[in-house]
């Protein structure tokens, strides 16, 4: 069993509310760091964590947390992104509807640490239901000393508000999801100034993940080392994986970041192997924007050793041969799915989801998805799958904020390692109406060479 | 410190600029082919660049302090100098193949509809893609096409043609008092549109069809009145409450078609000489003087940039001159033969509407006439 620090006490009875969750020890951090730390403390203490942003881009928290700038007389504000809505992830959802009280714990000693006064959840608008738990949780922390002014006799005052986001996955993307919380259309922003130094309403701030936000509550009350004593290297702690797709068990759980991929996919601990007695065909580790890989890659790095369920383990070999952590969307296909579809479905959705300012991403996501058509419906070209890598090249580094990369990744990596697939949904257009091409040998051992 | 002038390199030319220039600007300081094409960036619209990404060049040398390269490229018109950069433009194989890419993007969808578009001429779209475009499109899908919208008496709107750079939007907020038309919708079926209809009559909202890059917003005034590079510009003023009065008349003999803002080489609209603010002018001017009398003409308006408008059609006009007696040293050239005498095809009698067939020298031979 692996140690679990966030979903520890998912299963006691009524975590959800404020008297449980006192009971159990929540809110020790606050107090910890309120009356015994200074906020430098506080923010030294992450970093010594070693904690990594856990929405996807792996920034080192800690870091993050000492460029805020901090000019006289102007106000600092926590914006905690809670706008999940990369397909394949639901983590955050699970925390907050279930153990509320640890973000609300957690956004209190790091808005300490930040110096922030007010902080903003800007919750994806689809969890509609969620709101509600937040703002319950909120009033209980209120009620009982955690919230508003002079919390804890120590004259540090705080106040949390809960926004609903308009329903659109770009407001994820950190400056967007900005100028979604001013009111405004959620377009991202260009960089620089980064939110750091010009953020909500153009004042110095830091948007952090649910998770990362969670995660300061072990630390401050663990210690920093204690936490970075668990999982391997860089990747310290534990992370919050959402399994999904042709597994027995789809759920989200908590790993230590020092077991095998291997281990996850088939361990009755975790997703207990693919459902139905099918073979696996190919995962996507991270949540929708990172790189595809097939049976063979994710099981094993192209060195031929274990791949390993961390940061560096999962990005192992690049994106030749790697893919990526990301947000911790465990996508798995078993051998009955078709990788061009499946391509196709996520190229729907980025056209979909482009928010239209430059124009590379507006224009190419939506090429790409009629081409993708195109081939699933078996009425391509050969050459249409050396056009999508053409123009999967022409998004990727060229826009704005990174949705033009994600949308440009999986594509790219889904042709890298199933061109084959590809190649047969033209070479066979009737037959690929009929079946799909199924696990060929996409899960045969890889040849490794030896050193001489 | 900050009066000192920072020294950057773009395609291996340097220039000095102020603390605070962007590349693009260093850039156009140079001017000619290393200046990146620019489609949504306007210099006195704030806020504006960023989106289009014609302007993505590499910086190879990030400063004197730090020269590490970036890994990217990045939008020149939103990306500042530092002291000791150096930039590649057009001597960069990403950056061209990048650019070329994002003209490709910009017309995938674009109707082409230049024959019947009040903007041709003058359309920066058409310029780009003249000067930095593939021939030919490799997207073979149905193009996208947008419900018409009606945005008023004054202004024609071609959601189909826009490229949604944005600048009609910074402009209703920056130079009209209230805007009422945005961007409605996101990603490749995002839309400049007004909420519920509305029209776009504010005081100073005509601006926004000089900011146009194409041919989506136009002059309902001008609309299919003519071709651009059939009117003559001629720079002229009036006294007006409003706004600065100082406009570009669009005539053809006395007539006035068109009234605009200055504009620039790069398409801007140029600072006012009264007023010394960019000189946006009013709808009263723009849509409502529409005789020569309203104004007084100054002279013909020096235009360099667009093609077919052309350079010394109007202005500085180069007549082609004798030169053989400057070559001979002031000798009159003598005449060797006289061509009409000996030449065989010179036959004024045979009447060419009466030929059978294709005129060959065969018919005009003398003795086979006669
Ligand atoms: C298109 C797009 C969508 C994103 N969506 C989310 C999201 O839903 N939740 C999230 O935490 N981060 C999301 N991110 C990442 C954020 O921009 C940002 O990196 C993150 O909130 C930083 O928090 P962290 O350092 O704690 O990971 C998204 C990024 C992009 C480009
Ligand atoms: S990359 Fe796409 S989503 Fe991001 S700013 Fe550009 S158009 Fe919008
Ligand atoms: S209508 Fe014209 S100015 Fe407005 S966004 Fe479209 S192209 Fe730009
Ligand atoms: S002009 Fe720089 S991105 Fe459009």
């Amino acid at each position: 069993m692996g140690r679990k620090l966030l979903l520890e006490k998912a299963h006691v009875e009524g975590i959800r509310y404020y008297d449980v969750y006192r009971r159990e020890g929540g809110y020790r951090s606050v107090e910890k760091a309120l009356k015994s730390m200074t906020p430098d403390e506080v923010t030294e203490e992450v970093k010594k964590s070693g904690l990594r942003g856990r929405g996807g881009a792996g920034f080192p928290t800690g870091m993050k947390w000492s460029f805020l700038a901090k000019p006289e007389g102007v106000p600092r504000y926590l914006v905690v992104n809670a706008d999940e809505s990369e397909p394949g992830t639901f983590k955050d959802r699970y925390l907050m509807e279930f153990i509320p009280h640890i973000l609300i714990e957690g956004i209190i000693t790091s808005s300490y640490a930040l110096g922030a006064n007010s902080a903003y959840i800007y919750i994806r608008g689809e969890y509609a239901w969620i709101p509600d738990i937040l703002e319950q949780a909120i009033a209980e922390a209120k009620n009982n000393g955690w919230l508003g002014k002079n919390i804890l006799g120590t004259g540090y005052n705080l106040e949390v508000y809960v926004q609903r986001g308009g329903g659109a996955y770009i407001c994820g993307e950190e400056t967007a999801l900005i100028e979604s919380l001013e009111g405004k259309r959620g377009n991202p922003r260009i960089k620089p100034p980064f939110p750091a130094v010009k953020g909500l309403w153009d004042c110095p701030t830091v948007v952090n993940n649910v998770e990362t936000i969670a995660a300061v509550v072990p630390i401050i009350n663990n210690g920093g080392d204690d936490y970075a004593k668990i999982g391997v290297g860089r990747s310290t702690g534990t992370k919050l994986m959402s399994a999904c797709g042709n597994i027995n068990k789809p759920g989200v759980y908590e790993i230590d970041m020092n077991i095998s991929v291997e281990e996850f996919i088939f361990s009755d601990e975790y997703c207990g192997g693919i459902a139905n007695g099918k073979r696996l065909k190919a995962c996507i580790p991270g949540g929708s924007s990172v790189p595809i890989l097939p049976a063979n890659l994710l099981l094993k790095t192209a060195k031929g050793e274990q791949r390993m369920m961390h940061y560096e383990g999962l990005s192992d070999g690049g994106f030749a041969t790697g893919s990526m952590m990301g947000s911790g969307g465990f996508i798995v296909l078993d051998e009955d799915q078709c990788i061009v579809k499946h391509t196709y479905t996520l190229a729907r959705f980025y056209r979909h989801e482009s928010c239209g300012q430059c124009s590379p991403c507006r224009e190419g996501t939506g090429w790409m998805e009629k081409i993708l058509w195109r081939l699933e419906n078996g009425q391509g070209k050969l050459s249409d799958i050396d056009l999508l890598v053409d123009i999967q090249s022409k998004i990727e580094g060229n826009t704005i904020c990174p949705l033009g990369d994600a949308a440009a990744w999986p594509v790219a990596a889904a042709i890298r390692h199933f061109r084959d697939e590809f190649e047969w949904h033209v070479n066979n257009p009737k037959e690929c109406l009929q079946r799909n091409y199924g696990l060929a040998h996409y899960a045969d051992p890889i040849h490794v060479p030896t050193p001489a | 410190m900050s009066d000192q002038l920072l020294k950057v390199t773009i395609d291996n030319i340097t220039v000095e600029v102020p603390n605070g220039t962007t590349i693009l600007q260093a850039a156009r300081k140079i001017g000619g082919d290393v200046t990146p094409p620019a489609m949504c960036f306007y210099t006195p619209l704030k806020g504006s660049g960023g989106k289009c990404r014609t302007c993505l060049v590499e910086v190879s040398k990030g400063s004197e302090k730090d020269p590490r390269p970036m890994p990217k490229l990045v939008a020149s018109c939103r990306t500042t100098v530092m002291d000791g950069m150096e930039i590649k433009s057009i001597t960069s194989q990403r950056v061209l193949d990048a650019r070329a890419g994002v003209v490709e993007f910009l017309l995938l969808n674009h109707p082409l509809d230049c024959p019947i578009c009040d903007q041709a001429g003058e359309c920066h779209l058409q310029d780009l893609s003249y000067e930095h475009g593939k021939n030919g499109t490799r997207y073979e899908f149905q193009r996208r096409t947008f419900k018409k919208r009606d945005l008023g008496q004054y202004i024609q709107l071609h959601m189909t043609r826009c490229i949604l750079c944005y600048r009609c939007v910074f402009t209703a907020d920056q130079v009209s008092n209230k805007r009422v038309h945005g961007v409605l919708d996101r990603g490749d079926h995002a839309e400049i549109a007004t909420y519920i209809e509305q029209n776009l009559n504010n005081d100073f909202i005509g601006n926004v069809i000089d900011v146009c890059p194409v041919g989506a917003l136009t002059d309902k005034t001008f609309r299919f009145k003519n071709r651009v590079w059939f009117t003559k510009p001629m720079t002229a003023h009036r006294d007006c409450d409003k706004c600065c009065g100082e406009v570009t008349l669009w005539m053809r003999g006395d007539e006035v078609f068109r009234v605009t803002a200055r504009k620039d080489e790069w398409g801007e609209i140029k600072t006012s000489e009264k007023t010394g603010n960019t000189g946006w002018i009013c709808n009263d001017c723009r849509f409502d003087k529409k005789k020569a009398s309203d104004w007084t003409i100054e002279g013909l308006a020096p235009i360099d940039r667009h093609s077919v408008i052309g350079q010394g059609k109007y202005k500085g006009l180069k007549k082609p001159e004798e030169t053989i007696e400057k070559v001979l040293d002031g000798r009159k050239p003598r005449l060797l033969m006289n061509i009409h005498s000996v030449s065989e095809v010179n036959n004024p009698e045979i009447e060419l509407s009466e030929i059978n067939g294709p005129a060959t020298s065969a018919v005009f031979k003398k003795n086979n006439h006669e």
